[in-house]
């Protein structure tokens, strides 16, 4: 079996009495996209950032194709291509000045005219960094991680502050790499991009990973219920909700009841009849098919957007 | 074409001189500042003899190459407060090549200002002799590295733009006032003098006054270049050594014993100056050479000098 492009164990990072990373271990295979998943704080960019050689781990080891990050030098850098959670250059650096400059520093280069091409940049070629918008602005970043045509590319919160017209245009971006199996490693906080794009997600919450799979197999191990989250006008008792017809699971999230059914029809109908009885009203409902969001929540008791 | 040091540091060299040229503050300062001052020094203290303007040209030229001094230092700290070096540290480059480009860049961007005010004291200013022109060129490719290494010395042990402001300022008002580029060390007291003998622009600004004024002695300008050179190496190195990619990245406390190292050249050169004399001796000779108004024929004139005063 050929050993993993990517190699994690054991790894810790701290800043002060921060554990920004406690004790993270996962392996990624080439030509995988693989997603980090969680909130924000939850040690994702520590990780990315250990493995692009830019940080010390404190403890545990860790290997992109085969070199250690820290101690590999210039050989590492060779092989790897990367967007930082932000990117900046120089405001007075032109877009094409900016890719030829960066692939001048590689042994392997790409064409730099066919990534302005491809990243749809072209007309911009000329223009100031500073003149870019949001999304050309992480284009770019995206065309700069690729000037080297390398082994593995790191996209850390790629989209993050995007509006959803560029998001999607940076998905289909990430959706291409992975059909020419180039090995990603992606972490976001966006459920739809982990569920889009990723081979397999792995959860981390609090600096550790707490589930790892394709995104079907988490979702599948999330009892396969749809979520069920209602406002009412008074607040209800717990028991009684958790006791409803076809309700599997239950939780509360601030002001929000949570019901997961197994039968969504039935518990609807066994919900409202118990608020007629108990004299109480619904405010909202609204109804989520499983998704990665339901794993988390049912992993931490929390939104990744908490 | 594999990728090394050398191409890389050429290839960062290209876009900051490009990045320069597109800075009108930076054309501003490097370009019309010392012309500015060239203007108002020979009007000031320009008359009675032609090779007042040499001197002054000297002083002027210094001013021009310690100048690398503040905007590579703002522009390092700047592109660290702003994330920039953090993409850069992404890429197979060493702190050297991102350091030597700062350096490469600020010479070839020094060379084309230097002779242009040359050409303006020659032609506009009509100054007597175009002085010992490789004798200037050394000095200016050799002092514009120098003082490049003190500001890239100066961007690795300040943590934010005010910082580096302030040290600036400091540093600048030094090497300004007491080193002979501005006010002639010909009239500070003698103790003044003793000091300014540490400043590494004295090295500089006698220098290019020297060769200027076309008054250069063989072994004193050794000891001129030989006090910027060696300072150039050990500032590199030091720079090289404490350089931060990261901006949250604080300066180690060894940092700050590393820049008093800098100096120390300096200190060396200083102990033997003030021991031998000879410079301060070389600063009254070419003063009285200066101030005498046939000071033009006794130096060696280009053939189609013609001053007209």
């Amino acid at each position: 079996m050929p050993e993993p492009i990517i190699q994690v164990e054991g790894l810790y990072k701290s800043y002060g009495a921060v554990e920004a990373v406690r004790g993270l271990s996962f392996a990624v295979e080439e030509g995988e996209v693989f997603g980090l998943l969680g909130p924000n704080g939850a040690g994702k960019t520590s990780t990315v950032e250990i493995l692009e050689g830019m940080r010390t781990p404190d403890r545990g080891t860790a290997r992109v194709c085969g070199l250690d990050p820290e101690k590999s030098g210039s050989a590492f850098k060779q092989t790897i291509g990367a967007v930082l959670q932000s990117t900046a250059l120089p405001d007075k650096l032109k877009v094409k000045e900016a890719l030829d400059l960066f692939a001048s520093f590689y042994k392997d280069r790409a064409n730099t005219e066919a990534l302005l091409k491809r990243f749809q940049l072209e007309e911009k070629r000329d223009a100031f960094y500073k003149d870019l918008s949001g999304g050309q602005k992480q284009r770019l970043a995206l065309a700069m991680a690729l000037v080297n045509n390398p082994k593995v590319v790191f996209l850390d919160e790629p989209t993050a502050g995007l509006d959803p017209q560029v998001r999607r245009e940076i998905y289909d971006i990430i959706e291409e790499l992975r059909r020419e199996k180039k090995t990603v490693l992606l972490t976001t906080h966006y459920i739809e991009e982990a569920e889009r794009l990723c081979d397999r997600v792995a959860i981390v919450d609090h600096g550790k990973i707490i589930k790892t799979g394709t995104p079907r197999e988490l979702k599948q191990s999330s009892a396969g219920t749809t979520r069920i989250e209602v406002r009412l006008a008074r607040p209800a008792a717990e028991a009684a909700l958790r006791g409803l017809d076809g309700v599997s699971d239950f939780r509360t999230m601030g002001d929000v009841y949570v019901l997961y059914a197994s039968r969504a029809p039935q518990a609807i109908v066994s919900l409202v009849k118990h608020l007629e009885a108990d004299n109480n009203e619904l405010q909202s409902m609204e109804m989520y098919s499983p998704s990665l969001e339901d794993v988390f929540i049912e992993l931490t008791g929390r939104r990744l957007r908490e | 074409m594999a990728s090394n040091p050398v191409s890389n540091t050429w290839s960062l060299t290209k876009i900051r001189i490009r990045l320069a040229m597109r800075n009108k503050m930076f054309l501003f300062f490097s370009l019309l500042m010392p012309l500015i001052f060239l203007f108002l020094f020979v009007m000031l203290w320009g008359k009675g003899s032609p090779m007042k303007i040499n001197f002054i040209l000297g002083g002027v030229l210094t001013l021009t190459v310690m100048g690398g001094f503040w905007g590579l230092s703002v522009q390092l700290v700047s592109f660290r407060e702003q994330g920039i070096l953090r993409r850069f540290r992404l890429a197979p480059l060493g702190s050297g090549p991102m350091l030597a480009s700062s350096i490469v860049a600020n010479f070839i961007l020094v060379v084309p200002f230097v002779f242009f005010e040359m050409v303006v004291a020659k032609f506009i200013l009509h100054m007597a002799v175009w002085g010992n022109v490789p004798a200037i060129f050394f000095l200016v490719m050799v002092g514009s590295a120098t003082f490049s290494a003190f500001g890239l010395v100066v961007a690795s042990v300040t943590n934010t733009m005010q910082e580096t402001q302030i040290i600036n300022q400091l540093i600048w008002m030094v090497f300004l006032f007491l080193s002979g580029a501005t006010i002639p060390l010909a009239v500070f007291p003698d103790w003044i003098k003793r000091i300014t003998l540490f400043s590494p622009a004295t090295y500089l600004a006698v220098g290019l006054q020297s060769a200027a004024t076309d008054q250069v002695v063989g072994a004193e300008f050794v000891t001129e270049a030989v006090a910027l050179v060696l300072g150039l190496l050990v500032a590199f190195e030091i720079s090289r050594r404490i350089f931060r990619w990261e901006p949250e990245a604080k300066v180690p406390t060894s940092a700050k014993v590393w820049v008093l190292a800098a100096l120390i050249p300096f200190v060396i050169f200083g102990a033997y100056e003030n021991y031998s004399g000879k410079m301060l001796k070389r600063v009254g000779t070419m003063m009285s050479f200066i101030d005498r108004p046939s000071g033009a024929a006794a130096a060696k004139p280009a053939p189609d000098s013609q001053p007209d005063r």
